[in-house]
């Protein structure tokens, strides 16, 4: 077995992405537009044009009016405003923004329902908000990571505002029925927000057919830069900004706008358009590859994830047995790089929250590695994987504690 | 731009993990004098520890172990076997998860915790043979001492905790729940949570 280090292998896609070259390009061009869109003059006039022609760009890929979407510094960003607007009492409000909307109807809602598998970014803040008083709800998900539509219909009380569902799980790629959730949702007069982070540009995205009332999004997994995301706002939903203090966006963020990354993201939205569709086949045929070669060398694996409503791109799979870091360890050494449930790897002693919420028992979820895959994945960098893996699963198993002839386990202390 | 490609751990620790020395290859473990295992899988890891010894001079002869762990755990196990190797068990038994620590060319922090587990198994492994052969007040077993009467903590888990990262006594809390009853054990337990931050994080 040949285990020669050929290029580096980036199989983590769902942490980053590479810049895109046309984003790349584009980024180098704008590095000329220093005018500041709020000014009057020929500089700020000619940054002021492309920031509303990238963000009709953006709004369009999600089948958003430009009007409704607004920039922000990240996805994180994003998901923490929409959070935000719920928990504001608006009453002693002197901003004159608080959080009435156009219609007006939800001040009395402060409720927020989410689920259990939500990017830290929204259970942190959810946490942090229901320490300040802002009542929040949880949705617990099945084995394969999907809620409940019937929990949800009980959870949707009169004092219900919000209620935020990502739609593609980073960690397990499990796909939400979105739309059935938005249907539910405004029923009991609430209204949803979805991150959308790990689902625009890999599979269609469109606002009125998940019939959402937010949606974040990010542009550096998509092959965008860092450091510049996008929330779609209905008409008429409540808001309030979370960054105060300018007329940016509308009023709804303040802060001079990221040309640079906007303009970046553009591009980057504008190459998903164009390359998404195919991808998407190439993708399919590459798990299928990925799946079927775990499966068919290497003993006693689990997948994570749902067997058919899931993002492609990843694939979380755990070897009993075996720690996910120590796996992660020696797949860098080979020049491939992936990322894991484990606590040893986030610096925390919890392993992953998502994993754990499927049902997943602790060991299982430190011993998971996630393979997220991308535009520039290839057929020959799997084989790669496929050839680098089983060795290094049957490395770490032979040392193990817990993995004894093969599928018992030693008597934990 | 910074072309950083250091690992977090050092190239001791790399070594060991790349190359683990010592592993105990098959899962019988009937040929050796004294076996210890330590941790369990739902924390994320767990060691164990064979010994033989010779036993007119009451030095360990081999070490041989099997680790469920990251790389950090995997590579301090590795480093213990060979440094064990021609220890008498009273030498052996009062190695500290420190020494292995600077044997291994030191840890990050939050990954102390990973490798205090083998010296843990290893003295289990130690008792072990002092039971075996009929020595059983040899054998030295740490008992835990209860601090906190109301919520049943006791001084190795204030050592568990700051071994995860606990530095002050509201994290103590937050680990172990350790005085959130009555509160009379705060004197004492604050001062165990000075000892042990200066015992395993004081150089």
């Amino acid at each position: 077995m040949s285990t020669e280090k050929p290029e580096t292998v980036y199989l983590d896609h769902n942490a980053t992405t590479p810049l895109h070259p046309a984003v790349k390009q584009e980024m180098t061009e704008a590095m000329e537009l220093f005018g500041n869109p709020s000014s009057m003059h020929g500089f700020g006039r000619e940054a002021r044009a492309n920031v509303e022609h990238a963000r009709k760009t953006v709004a369009s890929f999600i089948g958003a009016d430009s009007a409704n979407l607004m920039f922000t510094g990240s996805g994180s960003e994003a998901n923490n405003t929409v959070l935000s607007i719920f928990s504001c009492s608006g009453d002693s409000c002197s901003t004159g923004s608080g959080r009435t909307g156009e219609k007006g109807e939800t001040n009395n809602r402060k409720t927020i329902i989410t689920t259990r598998i939500e990017h830290p970014c929204v259970l942190e803040t959810s946490r942090c908000l229901a320490g300040q008083g802002t009542p929040v709800k949880y949705l617990d998900v099945d084995r394969y990571g999907k809620i409940n539509m019937d929990q949800l219909s009980e959870l949707l009380t009169d004092d219900v505002g919000l209620v935020s569902i990502m739609m593609a799980n980073n960690e397990i790629g499990t796909l939400q029925d979105i739309s059935e959730a938005a249907r539910l949702v405004h029923e009991h007069g609430a209204l949803l927000h979805t991150d959308a982070v790990q689902a625009v540009g890999k599979i269609p995205v469109d606002v009125d057919d998940l019939g959402v009332d937010f949606l974040s999004m990010s542009a550096h997994k998509i092959y965008g830069p860092k450091g510049v995301g996008a929330l779609y706002v209905r008409p008429g939903t409540p808001f309030c900004p979370f960054v105060r203090g300018g007329h940016q966006e509308q009023g709804r963020r303040a802060g001079t706008e990221n040309t640079l990354g906007i303009l970046g993201m553009a591009r980057a939205v504008q190459m998903r358009s164009e390359e998404m569709e195919d991808e998407l086949h190439r993708i399919r045929a590459l798990r299928e590859q990925l799946v079927r070669g775990i499966e068919s060398s290497i003993d006693d694996v689990v997948f994570n994830g749902h067997p058919e409503d899931y993002i492609p791109h990843t694939v979380n799979v755990s070897f009993p047995g075996a720690e996910g870091e120590s796996i992660l360890l020696y797949l860098d050494m080979a020049g491939i790089a992936v990322s894991t449930g484990s606590a040893c790897a986030s610096g925390s002693l919890d392993p992953s929250h998502v994993l754990l919420a499927t049902g997943t028992d602790a060991e299982r979820a430190h011993g998971s590695i996630r393979i997220s895959m991308g535009r520039d994945t290839t057929e020959e960098q799997i084989g790669y994987l496929l050839e680098v893996l089983p060795p290094v699963i049957r490395k770490i198993r032979g040392m193990s504690t817990a993995y004894i002839g093969g599928n018992t386990y030693a008597q934990t202390g | 731009m910074l072309k950083q490609v250091n690992w977090v751990y050092s190239d001791t620790l790399k070594d060991h993990f790349m190359n683990p020395r010592n592993i105990l290859e098959t899962d019988d473990t009937s040929g050796f004098d004294g076996v210890g295992m330590e941790g369990n899988l739902a924390c994320g890891d767990q060691m164990m520890v064979a010994i033989t010894v010779n036993a007119e001079k009451e030095v360990i002869t081999d070490c041989k172990w099997k680790t469920y762990g990251c790389a950090s755990a995997i590579a301090s196990t590795s480093v213990l076997s060979e440094m064990v190797k021609g220890m008498t068990l009273e030498a052996a038994f009062d190695l500290s998860p420190k020494d292995v620590t600077a044997e291994l060319g030191g840890l990050p922090e939050n990954k102390i915790h990973c490798s205090v587990l083998g010296d843990k198994a290893l003295r289990a492994a130690i008792n072990n043979y002092f039971e075996r052969n009929n020595m059983p007040e040899r054998v030295r077993k740490e008992k835990a001492k209860i601090v906190c009467q109301c919520m049943n903590v006791t001084d190795h888990e204030i050592e568990d905790a700051v071994l995860e990262g606990a530095r002050s006594y509201a994290e103590l809390q937050e680990h172990t729940k350790i005085g959130t009853v009555c509160g009379q054990c705060r004197f004492e337990s604050e001062a165990l949570l000075e000892k042990y931050i200066h015992l395993h994080f004081t150089e």
